[in-house]
C-alpha cells in the first residue's frame, strides 16, 4: 500500500531530485534488508555487502558492453551471479566459527575490489560509462523509471525478508542465533540453513548493484566497492531493530536520509563519521534498535495498565 | 621476463616485509588469538601510530621509530581505555560476539574519518637518515627503509616472545588464553589481566604504524588493505602463536612480493585473502594450532 502510494507519488512529483535521492533511500532499504537475512535472524556479521552489491554493479556492466540487455535481465544476472559468490564464501567459512565469515566477507570487498582494478574488460581503474537508454515507454525519464524499478527491488526485498522471518527457515535461524549447539541438536540443518540465508541476502543485494552503474552513469571500482556499502547496510538493521522486517526498513529510511540531508548541508565524509558514531551509540545504549526501544516501552505501558 | 636475480631479490624483499609484517599482525595475535576479541579496527590503529610518527616528525624532526616507542605507552593507555568500555558494554552482559564486532566496525569508521577530515586524503610521509639509500651485497639490494622496520619488528617481537613465555604477568595472560574460567577459581582478576594484554595490542599497532610510515607514505584509508592481510596472517599463524604469526608473516611477505613481481603490484592484496581462504578450507586451526 505504502508502495503504491509512493508510486502514485512518483508521477505527481516533477522535480528530478526527489527521484534521484528517493533511489537512495529504498536501495538502503534493499541492502539493509538483506543483511538482516543472515546477519539479524542468524546473528551472522556480514561486513562485504559492499562486495555483493559490486558484483551486482559490475554484472551489469559485462552484459551492457556485451549486449546491452533490458535492465530486468541485468538485475537477476547480478542477483544470481552474488549468491552464488555468497555459496562460496559461506560454504568455506561458515562451518567454522561466526568470526572467520565476518573477517572472510571484510577481505571479499576488498579483494573483489583489486580484481576489477585489474580488470581492463569492464574498464580497471578508469571505471566505465554506462549509456543511459534515451526513454523507457511510459516513464517521464529514465531517473523516474530506475526509481520505479528500485521501488520493486525494495518491496520483494522486505516481502522476502518477511516471509523468511515467519517460515520454519527463520526459526530455524533464530534458534542459530540464540544457541547453534542446541539447534544443532535438535535436528536443524544449521549449515544448510546458513547457506541459504547467506545466499538469499547475497543475491538480493547484487540485485540492488545491478541498476547502479545506470544510476550514477559513471561507474569505478572505488564507488561500486565503497566500504560506505558496508557500514550502512550493518548500521541500518541494527539503528533500526534486527529481529523484527520493518527494523532494517526504519533503519533505513531514517539514515538515508539523515545522510542524504548532511550530503546536501555539510559534507559526504561527515556522512560516515556519523552513521559510525550513531552506531557505536546504538549498539552500546540500545542494543536492539528502534523496535526494541519502542517494544520496552509498550511492555511497560502494558504493566502499568494492568496492576 | 623473470630473471633468476629479480626472484633471489624479491624472495629477500618479501622476508624483510614479513618481518615487518610480523609487528602488525602480533597485536591481532594478542587480542583476537589470545583474548577472543575480534578487533577488526587493529589496522586503523596502525594508522594512528603512523600520523602520530608523522606529526612529530614534521614538526620537531624527531626520528619516526623514536616517537612511535615513546608514544607506546599511550597507545596503551588507549587500548586499556578501549577495552574497558568494550568490556562493560558487551563482554560482561555475555553477548560479545556480533555486537563487538560491530562495536569495532564502527571505531574504525571513526577513527578513519578523524583522521580523514584532520589530515585530508593526501599521503604522508617522514624524512630520517634511512630512507632512501640502499646497502647492497652480491646481487641483491637492500633497502634501509625496509632493513629498519624489519630489524626494529623482530626486536618487538622477540621482546613479546621473552615476555609472554618468561615473566609473570605475561605467562598470566596466557593462562587467559588457555582457560579463563580456571584461572578466575584461583582468585585472579581475568578481567584486569585481559585488560593488560588488549593494551599491550594496541601498544604494539602504535609501534608498527611508525614501522609502516618509514616503510611506505601513509594515507588514513591505508588501514583497509592492512584487514585481510592481519587476519590472513594471524589465522595462518594458528590463532595466539606468535612463532607462528612470525613464520606465517614471512610466508605471506614472500609471497606477496613474488607474486607482484610477476603479476604487477596491484595483485599482491589478493594474496592474503587467498591465504585466508586456503587456510580456513584446509587447515583451519593454522600452521601452529592447538
Amino acid at each position: 500500500m505504502v508502495a503504491l502510494f509512493i508510486l502514485a507519488l512518483s508521477r505527481v512529483v516533477k522535480n528530478e531530485y526527489y527521484m534521484f535521492a528517493g533511489y537512495v533511500v529504498l536501495q538502503y532499504i534493499v541492502l539493509a534488508s538483506a543483511w538482516n537475512i543472515l546477519g539479524g535472524y542468524s546473528g551472522y556479521v556480514n561486513f562485504g555487502s559492499a562486495a555483493f552489491f559490486g558484483i551486482g554493479a559490475y554484472g551489469a556492466v559485462v552484459l551492457d558492453k556485451l549486449w546491452q540487455p533490458p535492465l530486468v535481465v541485468a538485475i537477476v544476472f547480478g542477483g544470481i551471479v552474488a549468491s552464488l559468490v555468497g555459496l562460496v564464501t559461506a560454504y568455506l567459512t561458515l562451518r567454522l566459527r561466526g568470526v572467520f565469515f565476518a573477517i572472510a566477507t571484510l577481505a571479499l570487498a576488498i579483494v573483489l575490489q583489486t580484481l576489477v582494478m585489474n580488470w581492463d574488460f569492464v574498464g580497471g581503474p578508469l571505471g566505465y560509462y554506462s549509456v543511459r537508454p534515451d526513454s523507457i515507454a511510459g516513464f517521464p525519464s529514465y531517473v523516474n523509471y530506475l526509481f520505479v524499478i528500485m521501488l520493486g527491488l525494495a518491496l520483494i526485498a522486505v516481502l522476502v525478508a518477511r516471509a523468511i522471518e515467519l517460515s520454519f527457515i527463520g526459526r530455524g535461524l533464530a534458534a542459530i542465533r540464540d544457541n547453534e549447539l542446541a539447534a544443532e541438536c535438535c535436528g536443524v540443518p544449521t549449515l544448510r540453513l546458513k547457506v541459504f540465508a547467506t545466499m538469499v541476502s547475497g543475491g538480493l543485494m547484487g540485485m540492488a548493484g545491478a541498476p547502479f552503474p545506470y544510476y550514477i552513469t559513471y561507474l569505478d571500482p572505488n564507488s561500486a566497492f565503497s566500504l560506505a556499502h558496508g557500514i550502512n547496510s550493518i548500521a541500518m538493521p541494527l539503528i533500526g531493530g534486527m529481529t523484527h522486517w520493518i527494523g532494517p526498513v526504519i533503519g533505513a529510511v531514517l539514515l538515508a536520509v539523515i545522510q542524504q540531508v548532511a550530503t546536501v548541508t555539510i559534507s559526504s565524509e561527515l556522512n560516515l563519521m556519523i552513521v559510525g558514531v550513531l552506531l557505536i551509540s546504538f549498539i552500546t545504549l540500545a542494543p536492539n534498535g528502534i523496535v526494541g526501544l519502542f517494544e520496552r516501552y509498550r511492555q511497560k505501558r502494558q504493566r502499568r495498565l494492568s496492576t | 621476463m623473470v630473471t633468476f636475480n629479480l626472484l633471489i631479490n624479491a624472495v629477500v624483499t618479501g622476508i624483510l616485509l614479513g618481518g615487518f609484517y610480523a609487528a602488525v599482525t602480533i597485536g591481532v595475535t594478542i587480542a583476537f588469538g589470545m583474548l577472543d576479541i575480534v578487533n577488526i579496527a587493529h589496522p586503523v590503529f596502525i594508522i594512528m601510530g603512523s600520523f602520530v610518527a608523522y606529526i612529530v616528525n614534521r614538526h620537531f624532526g624527531f626520528d619516526p621509530i623514536l616517537t612511535v616507542i615513546v608514544a607506546a605507552p599511550l597507545f596503551f593507555l588507549l587500548g586499556i581505555a578501549i577495552f574497558r568500555f568494550y568490556y562493560a558494554a558487551f563482554e560482561s552482559s555475555g553477548k560479545g560476539s556480533l555486537r563487538g564486532l560491530a562495536f569495532f566496525f564502527g571505531i574504525m569508521f571513526v577513527i578513519e574519518v578523524t583522521l580523514l577530515l584532520a589530515f585530508g586524503v593526501d599521503y604522508r610521509l617522514v624524512q630520517t637518515s634511512y630512507i632512501g639509500p640502499n646497502i647492497g651485497f652480491a646481487h641483491i639490494d637492500l633497502p634501509l627503509r625496509m632493513v629498519v622496520p624489519f630489524v626494529g619488528s623482530m626486536a618487538l617481537v622477540s621482546g613479546l616472545y621473552i615476555f609472554f613465555g618468561h615473566t609473570f604477568i605475561g605467562r598470566a595472560i596466557m593462562a587467559v588464553a588457555q582457560d579463563e574460567f580456571a584461572l578466575s577459581l584461583m582468585a585472579v582478576d581475568t578481567v584486569a589481566v585481559k585488560q593488560l594484554a588488549f593494551g599491550v595490542a594496541i601498544a604494539t599497532a602504535g609501534i608498527a604504524g611508525g614501522f609502516l610510515i618509514v616503510i611506505q607514505p601513509v594515507d588514513p584509508s591505508l588501514g583497509r588493505e592492512y584487514i585481510g592481510r592481519v587476519f590472513a596472517i594471524c589465522v595462518l599463524g594458528g590463532l595466539g602463536s606468535i612463532t607462528g604469526t612470525v613464520i606465517a608473516a614471512l610466508i605471506l611477505g614472500v609471497v606477496e612480493t613474488i607474486t607482484s613481481t610477476i603479476f604487477g603490484p596491484s595483485w599482491a592484496p589478493a594474496v592474503s585473502f587467498a591465504a585466508l581462504l586456503l587456510t580456513l578450507a584446509i587447515r583451519p586451526s593454522g600452521i601452529m594450532g592447538r
